[in-house]
């Protein structure tokens, strides 16, 4: 193609056009959920798409801001433990503080979740960003290890046991979530909603400067966007979307476990948005059903499971950095 | 008259370069002969540098024939083409800041026999015996530049690359290279150099090629250069 | 003899203070491999965990299936470790030159999940014993507290080792080659240094490292699967909190850490765990660059 000008109504048009084709592959792949339970069992499902939502917003950070974070399972650890105590106990002790909700309703308790993870979120991220790279992806790792102890450690958590029995109640005291395609339909809500959020945010003047800043840190600063702030408030978003989804899952599965805060879960986080593809818009979804299946059906294989997540990564890094939906997107010349 | 019966030392033809994605040298042709000072001129970005950097084989990806004393380097790596017996002081002069000044002067391996002394380059340039515990990169410029030819003079190569020696320096340090760019022609050293400053150029070369767009454009020797003012003038835009 | 220190018998201190050494060593052999690999390859090198636990694997097997007790496994698994490492850079790492630094790291977990997770198919998550030489068991009594020699040893070793090292890297024309190609490498290839060769034996050296500190470590803490998974992230931690411009940085921070916590240990041991992440987190507060960094 050779270059043409490219006039003010040829550009709409061509916005236009990549507009319609992003709502009906958002319809495509709303329908498909929404008809998935005919086909697959509802409640890996409803994990998957707790994962699918995990990877998305960890995507938010790698493919658009260029920053790799190794400890997202804070956000989804936390936010699970809390929300499943605010469901469960609905008390809050800190210090002097003494606050007794009783069980609260499970969207307050997924808000409370949410909160709790930006909270960390802007914690974190503010030490987090005051290094670049390799030392970003170090520091979020030794980060969450120490999340990891303390939810080991303190007493809401119940350390090696968890939180368990998590009502699932009846949200905004209408939808009894205890009836599974009903739960199905509440989480692939939150699903959709938190996709459109993330697909909002880089869509934006927001965005726009964050890829500036991925593209081109110095330059940035030089036109004078203050990119500290600007990677802080997506660090905090990516955070606080992780959290919802921590959140949900932890209503899904009715518990909140060690297993979410552990590093193995910011690996698998990575590892899904890699298989995918890295800074692709439904990449995490595609790479996050993938491993929550592969999961599933390799339960039985002990350590295997492992070995397998390993060499995918390997093989991924050195013949398949696009990612399945990149590569796609590369071959048809769309952005997916 | 130039003598044009011995073989060249260096042959380049058809030479092409890349950096990435961009193409920078479009086939690019000259030689140099033993005991020459051959001199690129040519406005900025018109690929003197790479010219340079593609001889020693440190760019991405090159094509044509480069041939070293009849030895094609063309597919050769750049530690390979060191060993033939080429050296680079480059542009921005390298010193590296983690080393002192004796270990930078010391780094570069001998790959022939035949280089100069470290005693006969104190000769050449006396501030550096002074400052041979201090860190690399305490120099000031001229030193470093001294430090940065000194050290390639070791190693027993034969084709020395100057590029821009002269860039940013005071006039007394230019005239010091200058003197002992021609001590060094003296002693057998054949020297492709890089150069903005024309005047200083004039003082040490034999032969000149203009460079434009990645391509030789136009080539004289120094006896000739009183004809060819007006043109270099049109060509640099001096 | 007991004289209380803020109700703290000394006999405790000091024996947290000596545990706190050696894990100090432990961190400044890892953190002081990792640096060196950063310095060539501009890798975070996530195996390293991996290959210190392999290390101390292989102690145990040179011991049980060829019967060469400790000293040989000090000198073998090194050199083992290392001749993997060499093979793992030639066939992957090399691969990713040019790329984002950040596959480095990703390409290295995976390796640390794939050597973990065979590791804990054939061996489970348990320890396997591994006995302290002949010459090394016993100890001495200080008065203030009692010295097991094998323990005196590591310190002493691991820290011949890391100035050997220092000495190699700041001293010695080898040493300069390799800084020098840390600063540009092109340039030092164009003065006819085979650099690719170099970096090589640099991820080899440097994994051979984690090695010798995992045959240190295998009579101390046992032979497990998973002793390097969560010991990798201190490390990290450690070498933001030095930075990895220093190779005595490295060396003086992997100390000065595991003596902290070793204190810690004795004074709050509910924060031992996360005492260096706590230190980790000032440090970016105060001197974003590490303690030893250079300002990039």
């Amino acid at each position: 193609m050779t270059a043409q000008a490219i006039t003010p109504a040829t550009s709409a048009a061509l916005d236009a056009s990549k507009r319609r084709d992003e709502m009906v592959a958002f319809a495509i792949m709303a329908v498909l959920f929404a008809a998935a339970p005919l086909a697959v069992y509802p409640f890996f499902m409803m994990q998957a798409l707790c994962f699918a939502l995990f990877a998305c917003a960890f995507n938010l950070l790698i493919g658009y801001v260029g920053l790799l974070s190794f400890g997202h399972a804070m956000f989804l650890g936390l936010a699970g433990y809390v929300s499943a105590h605010m469901a469960k106990l609905g008390t809050i002790i800190v210090g002097p503080i003494n606050i007794n909700f009783g069980p609260v309703d499970p969207i307050i308790a997924i808000l409370f979740g949410v909160a709790a993870s930006a909270f960390l979120g802007v914690i974190t991220g503010a030490l987090a960003i005051r290094r670049q790279g390799i030392y970003f992806a170090m520091i979020t790792l030794a980060l969450s290890q120490m999340i990891y102890f303390f939810c080991l450690q303190a007493p809401f958590t119940h350390g090696e046991d968890g939180i368990q029995g998590v009502p699932q109640g009846k949200a905004l005291g209408l939808f009894d979530l205890s009836n599974q395609m009903t739960m199905y339909y509440f989480v692939l809500a939150v699903f959709l909603a938190g996709f459109l959020i993330i697909h909002r945010i880089i869509n934006s003047p927001f965005g726009d400067v964050l890829k500036s800043i991925r593209e081109n840190e110095p330059r940035a600063i030089s036109l004078g966007y203050k990119a500290d702030h600007y990677k802080l408030a997506a660090f905090v978003m990516s955070a606080a979307l992780v959290g919802l989804a921590g959140a949900t899952k932890s209503l899904v599965a009715q518990n909140a476990s060690l297993t979410d805060v552990h590093f193995s879960m910011s690996g698998e986080v990575v590892l899904m948005t890699l298989v995918g593809g890295l800074g692709t818009i439904y990449g995490p979804v595609v790479g996050a059903i993938i491993i929550v299946a592969m999961q599933n059906y390799l339960a039985g294989f002990g350590q295997w499971v492992t070995v397998i997540q390993g060499v995918i990564f390997v093989a991924c890094v050195l013949a398949f950095r696009r990612g399945i939906v990149g590569e796609i997107a590369h071959r048809f010349g769309k952005s997916l | 008259m130039l003598d044009t019966t011995s073989r060249p030392l260096l042959e380049i033809a058809g030479l092409e370069a890349w950096y990435g994605e961009s193409h920078i040298l479009h086939g690019v042709d000259f030689n140099v002969r033993q005991g020459e000072v051959v001199c690129l001129l040519g406005r900025n970005g018109a690929g003197k540098t790479t010219t340079l950097k593609s001889i020693q084989g440190m760019v991405g990806k090159r094509k044509g024939s480069v041939r070293f004393e009849g030895t094609e380097t063309i597919g050769m790596s750049s530690d390979k083409i060191a060993r033939l017996g080429i050296a680079l002081c480059p542009e921005e002069r390298g010193i590296f800041a983690s080393l002192d000044v004796k270990e930078n002067l010391m780094l570069p391996p001998q790959v022939k026999p035949g280089g100069l002394p470290v005693e006969q380059i104190f000769e050449l340039f006396p501030n550096l015996k002074e400052r041979l515990a201090s860190q690399g990169t305490k120099l000031s410029g001229g030193e470093q530049q001294m430090l940065a030819i000194g050290r390639i003079l070791r190693t027993g190569a034969t084709l020395l690359m100057l590029d821009e020696p002269t860039e940013g320096l005071a006039p007394v340090i230019i005239q010091q290279i200058g003197h002992t760019i021609r001590k060094l022609k003296a002693q057998g050293f054949t020297i492709l150099l890089v150069e903005q400053n024309f005047r200083f150029a004039s003082t040490v070369a034999d032969r000149y090629y203009v460079m434009e767009h990645g391509q030789i454009i136009h080539s004289f020797a120094n006896s000739e250069l009183t004809d060819n003012m007006d043109k270099l003038h049109e060509l640099l835009g001096v | 003899m007991m004289i209380p220190l803020l109700n703290i018998p000394t006999q405790a201190l000091f024996g947290q203070l000596l545990l706190g050494l050696i894990n100090g060593a432990f961190y400044a052999l890892l953190s002081l491999g990792l640096a060196v690999i950063f310095g060539m390859l501009n890798i975070v090198n996530f195996a390293h965990g991996a290959l210190y636990m392999v290390g101390a694997f292989v102690a145990y097997f040179l011991l049980n299936l060829a019967g060469l007790g400790y000293w040989w496994a000090l000198l073998l698994a090194p050199v083992l470790i290392g001749a993997v490492g060499v093979i793992i850079e030639r066939t992957m790492l090399q691969r990713l030159s040019g790329l984002d630094h950040l596959y480095g790291l990703l390409l290295t977990f995976g390796l640390a999940l794939i050597i973990q997770g065979l590791f804990q198919n054939y061996f489970g998550s348990s320890g396997l014993p591994y006995e302290i030489p002949d010459a090394l068991k016993g100890g001495q009594n200080l008065g203030f507290m009692y010295l097991p020699n094998y323990r005196a040893w590591v310190v002493v070793f691991s820290l011949v080792i890391c100035i050997a090292t220092w000495y190699m890297i700041e001293k010695t024309k080898l040493g300069a080659y390799l800084r020098a190609a840390t600063e540009n490498p092109t340039l030092v290839r164009a003065f006819g240094i085979n650099v690719p060769l170099m970096i090589t034996l640099t991820y080899g050296f440097g994994v051979g490292l984690a090695a010798l500190a995992g045959v240190l470590s295998a009579p101390i803490n046992q032979v497990r699967p998973l002793m390097g998974a969560d010991f990798i992230i201190v490390v990290f931690a450690v070498v933001v909190i030095g930075g990895m411009g220093s190779i005595m940085g490295s060396i003086v921070t992997g100390f000065m850490l595991g003596v902290i916590e070793g204190l810690t240990k004795v004074f709050y041991p509910e924060a031992s765990n996360t005492v260096v992440f706590v230190i980790m987190a000032i440090v970016l507060l105060i001197k974003p660059a590490g303690l030893f960094g250079r300002t990039a």
